[in-house]
């Protein structure tokens, strides 16, 4: 895909997904090249006590190495990141995530929003931001403020997302600049994020 | 001065001059609060009041104390829950209970204990093994709204559900309605179980330590801090417990910024719950 120009080379990934969201992250992970040099941070909606559930599942499938966040881990390249249940997952500008309690965003916690708006603060132009499947509208005023930090913004199509809600209501920003299948993600983000 | 600053930058810099500025007016020092969080709630209430620039909360924060106040409040504006990872009330309940057991007085720490719903769990805890009426509970918080909520005891009954559900899950032995009573939309917490509660206000930053302590638990108060102020914190903590005394953390939480690791041993590492070694 020729036609991905990302202005500064990115320093991290942030994902968000909901509804639909194991499949869709299953399959991206196990697609992406083991040389995948960016940190990706994931917040997945999940019930209150299930992300060791999920961690089994993705882990699985990974190609590259993938844990729950504890707050205060050392953001790794290369590594994948999942928000814990019941917690908000933030970036810190030292380069370490940091867990919150705060009442939950677009009901819920972890919040995609809260992810997106503290990662574009640190990264500003160096993050590409990616809403994929659900069935809420958790994401989209995290992508504003993505593209109001300079960031890339990347939505899964509607249209073929298990859940198109999600996804819409981020295109409807107006604040997105790919559009793209979930097939195509991968290689997407290996090119900007390929060794 | 350089001619460019991002948005980001520009906001970091306005965000220090503000934490100086409340550091020197009002001795609150937040400066090694965990930024991420902070400059969310800080936006939020600027959001409130229609306020675009950081820089401008400076001359009102100098001016206005009760603006001041009621912002700190809205930094922890916090959910918590009864038996909050029933696991880790287990834990206690089997492994560190029949310890505590063999002294003949126990006091236990609630560091951060926001609306009090931990503060009360431990008290139904305590008293199902037969211990309460030996215990001293001190349940401290920065938080003066926090406090005053929690020393009520009363907690909207739409949450009662899931009360119960972590109370079954914890080992509880009889039924958590026989801790309450019900009002129109709320429940009330047996004033009982608050007899062997001192509530007091208490600043894990600025504060220091008040007493030796069988058991702390400070859990979900570090991911307030950075790295450093969470090692200052455990530090005073660890100082705060008796040879052989617990700590319980956070479930997400780690020792790993503190050098207190080294005195202490693992009950449930993956709990979050210590044990300080002899001395
Ligand atoms: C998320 S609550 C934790 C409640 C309970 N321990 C739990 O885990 O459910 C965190 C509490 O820490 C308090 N806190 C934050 N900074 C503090 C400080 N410097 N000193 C004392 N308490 C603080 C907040 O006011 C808030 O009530």
């Amino acid at each position: 895909m020729s036609w991905i120009s990302v202005g500064n080379k990115p320093r991290a990934v942030v994902l968000g997904a909901s509804a639909g969201g194991i499949n869709a992250l299953g399959f991206l992970f196990s697609e992406l090249g083991e040389d995948f040099s960016l940190p990706i941070l994931v917040t997945k909606h999940v019930g209150l006590n299930d992300d060791r559930g999920m961690l089994r599942v993705l882990a699985r499938q990974s190609t590259l190495p993938i844990k729950v966040a504890k707050d205060k881990h050392r953001i790794l390249p290369g590594t994948i990141y999942l928000a814990p249940a019941g917690y908000h997952m933030l970036v810190e500008e030292q380069g370490v995530v940091s867990l919150n309690l705060e009442a939950p965003v677009a009901h819920s916690r972890p919040s995609i929003d809260v992810l997106f708006q503290s990662a574009a603060r640190v990264y500003g132009q160096e993050l590409v931001a990616v809403v994929l499947t659900g069935a809420n509208r958790d994401g989209a005023d995290g992508i504003r403020t993505v593209k109001g930090f300079g960031g890339t913004t990347v939505v899964q199509c509607p249209e073929t997302a298990e859940m198109g809600f999600m996804p819409k209501a981020s295109l409807d920003t107006g604040c997105v600049d790919y559009l793209v299948t979930l097939e195509e993600i991968p290689a997407f983000l290996d090119q900007i994020g390929g060794a | 001065m350089i001619e460019t600053c991002s948005v980001a930058d520009l906001e970091r810099l306005e965000l220090d001059l503000l934490l100086d500025a409340v550091k020197t007016r009002y001795g609150y020092d937040f400066h090694d609060y965990a930024k991420a969080s902070m400059i969310r709630r800080v936006r939020k209430y600027m959001d409130g009041k229609g306020i675009d620039h950081v820089s401008e909360l400076i001359p009102l924060f100098l001016h206005d104390n009760r603006a001041f106040y009621r912002f700190v409040k809205s930094l922890s504006v916090v959910v918590t829950e009864m038996f909050r990872d029933p696991d880790v009330f287990k834990v206690l309940r089997e492994e560190v209970i029949p310890v505590l057991k063999t002294y003949p007085f126990i006091k236990v720490w609630h560091a951060g204990c926001a609306s009090g719903q931990e503060v009360y769990s431990m008290a139904i805890l305590l008293e199902e093994e037969g211990l309460l009426d030996r215990c001293q509970i001190y349940a401290t918080d920065f938080n003066d709204d926090a406090l005053q909520l929690a020393k009520k005891g009363i907690y909207p009954a739409k949450d009662i559900e899931l009360y119960k559900k972590n109370y079954r899950l914890s080992g509880g032995k009889s039924r958590l309605g026989d801790y309450c009573v019900s009002l129109y939309d709320s429940i009330k917490i047996n004033s009982r179980l608050a007899e062997r509660v001192t509530f007091a206000n208490h600043n894990l930053v600025t504060d220091g330590v008040f007493g030796e302590m069988h058991l702390v638990m400070c859990r979900n108060v570090l991911i307030y801090f950075n790295e450093q102020l969470q090692d200052r914190a455990l530090t005073l903590i660890n100082d705060s417990l008796c040879p052989r005394g617990f700590l319980c953390i956070g479930r997400r939480e780690n020792l790993k910024f503190s050098q207190i690791r080294n005195y202490l041993e693992d009950v449930s590492n993956t709990l979050r719950i210590y044990r300080k070694l002899g001395s």
